[in-house]
């Protein structure tokens, strides 16, 4: 099945850590190679090469989780692993069932990064710098990286299973800084995908100038207003929105403890009928897409939102038994060093019917908000708040002047009910959300949604 | 460690590197997770691991692994040698030298002989076995439980520890090898009334679990989010604030990021220019202190070798030094302030400030929001790794906390935001407190309440 894990010895680290008992047991293997450069100043730098191997394993008995990890995975490693996690176990031990392999195909790679000579991710880097700072004289920093990352998996668990992942990804970003007098503005673009080095294949320079652009947009910037107001929200990145005000409260855990305001509300009406939103951990090339989660379960398409109706939560093993349910394959870790829990893959508001410039043009006075730079939320209170990258006055109809320093916040309840207009248009962006001290790529995506009202921090009152 | 790092530097210089620097770590840890009166999980980690930045000439790069076997390092060297070769000439570009000049109070000691004498390990740590930091994990949330009747629920309570032996070595003749221990506790808990759920963070810190004390964790926890039931939105104004030490520490951490002179000299920091410069109230005084026996950040010597020290950068409203280390030293024609700082092996040296420390006042809370009169009280912030620029320093992040009226703490409120800019901020600060805390958010950082005369609150 994998060449990280030998099934003899898989079967022998799952009886080692059953040893002192427990319902079920995992080792987990990864080998990951990357590498990173950036361009600063237009000089090549920061040139970073990582290569790690190492497992975790997990035993579960009577709702304890016992977990130990090691770098290294030599048979000797990974029974060392098993022994810890189950060393503070001291019942019967209990037998793990015959593994048999369950054969995923990983997500195709035409272009093998490693394969790439570096002098030509250098180049491309060069490529996006002179694009960036020929977008005009006002461009006076131009910042670009090049990230690529191959991880290897192989999972194993005391239920039998036995299956793998080969996970490439690919992003590159762009931040610019544009001054004019005392003036000073930034602006960023990304692009990433689980893909090869054919991600870059189509003009990926062009994130360069789309980053500068922003930055000499902003020049122009005035005050943010401050108050509540109907806010119209971009396409793309913008589905930060969704992922923070509404995805992480979907999440399982967060919803069994009591600590999501979802909680007790599936088949409720959270949204208008317009919208429909899903999780999908397999859309082909996505960021935030893998072929089986950290779990061996094969990634899906989940429907979390229909027609307003709260459909479904996200789940992972532990939390799928539970609830009686079937994991959704949404049990994700950032690496062999933490414990899987359940997080988002790819999500986002399906198109709607409305045309983005009908719904601008509805709104008297409001705020439009093009791109984010990011977003947090308590999924126990659902407050959320959002850094506005790019945002806009509304007036009489019209995107007039640019904004700076904007943040929208709010009530992720609330906000999800306001939601009355989804755009026709569609886009995925990158992202890497952090959660319980753990990263992972995600996929945010959408089309231009319309807020009805929505509080704006800005410093105009 | 010392030794895997000579061998790390060894073929690094071996594989046509003409210097190399080596930092080794391995740590131990632990981290019981407590849910519902029982253990949710617990986990035992080790971890090993080691960075190698080396230089071909003018050109710089960085290599990590985990495979320490000969062979694992043999291509390891092969990495860090490629990866130099990708990197363009910087004329800085240059290994840390031997520190020319150290401080008096280390006697002037070389870096090739032990360095500052600091305790930074409890040896307890060791002597508490798992059952009895999982009892310290369940006593943080029954105390969040008990402690008001208004808290329904914790979402987690955490205890975790760590102890970590590090060694950095370079082929100009450094040597370090410190150890180090931390531990800390936190727990998060759900309150409920007036039809809402509200949540509230307590934590403590220490460098082995006796430090910890789960009653006062549980307290806090409970008592910030008991405080919050009931809150509503403040009118959007510009008005007086006082950011309690938890929040001060999130806004003083991105000073400190501010005032790398990385930043500065790439021309991405709202300090360019203003080294000598008047940029704070006279109340405000901030240092950077590597040797603060309390820090969790404190060490020896910095992620490059360089003996820490303490150093003024905020005082007298003067902004005295940025922060530099030896690559930015060099750039700037003057000598690193030991601010190399390090995540890991698995990041090179980068500009950071060590502990943050802020000078204590005269006034207790009370007495700062007394000098308020009216305003807000910001007890927790959110939103601030996307609501902060850091070119330019203008920020408006989430907010929630109390009304101060007649000079009183009031009413709750939340959904609000806090606007201004780093600068305009620390020149409007009017009184910092008396009561200290070391605050771990982005940063380790010690600091009391702060009051700020005039900041912009959006709310209805």
């Amino acid at each position: 099945m994998s060449e990280l894990i030998e099934s003899e010895v898989a079967e022998r680290v799952l009886r080692r850590a059953l040893a002192g008992g427990g319902e079920f047991a995992e080792v987990f293997c990864e080998r990951a190679a990357g590498l990173t450069l950036a361009i600063d100043e237009s000089r090549i730098e920061s040139v970073q090469s990582g290569a790690s191997a190492g497992a975790g394993v997990r035993v579960l008995s009577g709702g304890t989780t016992y977990f130990a990890h090691v770098d290294g995975l030599d048979p000797g490693d990974l029974e060392r692993a098993a022994a810890e996690a189950a060393a503070a176990l001291h019942a019967r031990s209990a037998e793990p069932r015959p593994l048999e392999a369950l054969a995923v195909a990983p997500q195709p790679i035409e272009l093998r990064p490693a394969e790439v000579p570096a002098e030509r991710k250098a180049e491309l880097l060069r490529e996006l710098d002179a694009r960036g700072r020929a977008a005009g004289p006002e461009v006076s920093e131009l910042m670009a990286s090049y990230a690529e990352v191959r991880r290897e998996v192989a999972i194993a668990n005391s239920d039998g299973l036995l299956t793998g992942d080969d996970r490439t990804r690919v992003r590159i970003g762009a931040q610019a800084v544009a001054r004019r007098g005392g003036e000073v503005q930034t602006g960023s673009e990304t692009l990433g995908g689980h893909r090869g080095f054919e991600l870059l294949e189509d003009d990926p320079a062009a994130i360069a100038e789309v980053a500068a652009g922003k930055a000499l947009t902003l020049l122009e910037a005035g005050p943010a207003p401050a108050g509540s107001m109907p806010v119209v929200i971009g396409g793309g990145f913008g589905g930060v929105l969704f992922h923070e005000m509404t995805g992480h409260g979907l999440e399982a855990d967060h919803v069994q403890k009591g600590a999501s305001v979802y909680a007790g509300k599936l088949g409720a009406q959270v949204a208008q009928p317009l919208l429909t939103a899903y999780d999908d951990g397999c859309m082909p090339g996505e960021w935030g897409s893998d072929s089986v989660d950290d779990e061996g379960t094969p990634t899906r398409k989940t429907m979390v939102i229909e027609g307003g109706v709260l459909a479904s939560f996200l789940y992972d093993r532990l939390t799928a038994g539970h609830d009686g349910v079937a994991s959704t394959g949404n049990g994700r870790r950032e690496s062999f060093r933490h414990l899987p829990v359940p997080r988002m893959t790819n999500t986002y508001i399906a198109p709607g019917d409305a045309e983005p410039e009908a719904m601008i043009a509805e709104v008297e006075k409001g705020f439009y908000a093009a791109s984010f730079a990011g977003g947090q939320v308590d999924p126990a209170t659902g407050d959320f708040v959002f850094g506005v990258s790019e945002g806009y006055l509304i007036e009489g109809g019209r995107v007039t002047r640019p904004c700076r320093g904007a943040t929208l916040i709010g009530n992720c309840l609330e906000a999800l009910l306001a939601i009355d207009a989804v755009g026709r248009d569609f886009e995925m962006k990158t992202g890497v959300c952090g959660k319980a001290g753990q990263k992972v790529p995600v996929g945010t995506g959408q089309g231009h949604v319309r807020v009805r009202a929505m509080t704006v921090g800005g410093t105009e009152v | 460690m010392i030794e895997l790092a000579r061998r790390a530097v060894e073929c690094a210089v071996a594989a046509s590197c003409s210097d190399a620097e080596a930092y080794a770590s391995e740590d131990a840890g632990r981290e019981v997770r407590a849910h519902g009166g029982e253990v949710e999980s617990l986990t035992a980690a080790t971890r090993r691991g080691v960075g190698v930045r080396a230089w071909v000439g003018r050109r710089v790069g960085y290599a990590y692994g985990t495979d320490l076997s000969e062979a694992g390092i043999r291509a390891l060297a092969a990495r860090v040698a490629e990866a130099a070769r990708i990197a363009d000439e910087d004329e800085f570009a240059a290994p840390p030298g031997l520190p020319v000049r150290l401080p008096a109070d280390m006697g002037g000691t070389s870096a090739t002989e032990p360095v500052a004498a600091l305790e930074l390990s409890d040896p307890t740590i060791g002597e508490w076995p798992v059952e009895r930091v999982a009892d310290l994990a369940l006593a943080i949330e029954r105390a969040t439980l008990e402690a008001d009747p208004r808290v329904a629920g914790v979402e987690q309570a955490v205890y975790a520890d760590s102890a970590e032996r590090i060694a950095i070595v370079s082929s100009t003749g450094i040597e370090a090898e410190y150890e180090r221990t931390s531990c800390h506790g936190y727990t998060q808990a759900l309150a409920e009334g007036e039809g809402a759920r509200e949540t509230g963070l307590g934590f403590g810190l220490g460098r082995g679990p006796a430090a910890l004390d789960p009653g006062e964790i549980g307290r806090e926890a409970a008592a910030r989010a008991a405080a919050m039931i009931g809150a509503g939105k403040p009118a959007s104004r510009n008005c007086p604030v006082v950011l309690d030490a938890t929040v001060a520490a999130s806004f003083v951490a991105l000073v400190g990021r501010a005032l790398g002179a990385d930043a500065v000299q790439r021309g991405r920091s709202p300090f360019i220019g203003l080294a000598g410069e008047t940029v704070a109230d006279e109340a405000l005084v901030i240092h950077d202190d590597g040797l603060d026996p309390e820090g969790s950040a404190s060490s020896p010597v910095d992620g490059e070798g360089t003996p820490r020290r303490r150093l003024a950068l905020v005082e007298g409203g003067t902004l005295r030094t940025f922060l530099y280390d030896t690559y930015t030293g060099r750039r700037a024609g003057t000598a690193s302030t030991a601010s190399a700082g390090r995540g890991g092996y698995r990041s090179q040296p980068s500009v950071a400030a060590s502990n943050l420390v802020v000078a204590t006042g005269r006034l207790d809370l009370e007495g700062l929001l007394a000098e308020a009169g009216d305003g807000v009280l910001v007890t927790d912030v959110a939103g601030l790794h996307s609501g902060v620029n850091p070119v330019t320093g203008v920020f408006s992040v989430g907010a929630s906390g109390l009304a101060i009226r007649g000079g009183e703490a009031g009413e709750p409120l939340r959904e609000f935001t806090i606007a201004s800019d780093l600068v305009s901020m620390l020149r409007a600060v009017r009184a910092a407190g008396s009561t200290p805390r070391w605050v771990p958010f982005g940063g380790s950082v010690r600091t009391p309440p702060l009051l700020i005369g005039e900041m912009t609150v959006a709310g209805s």
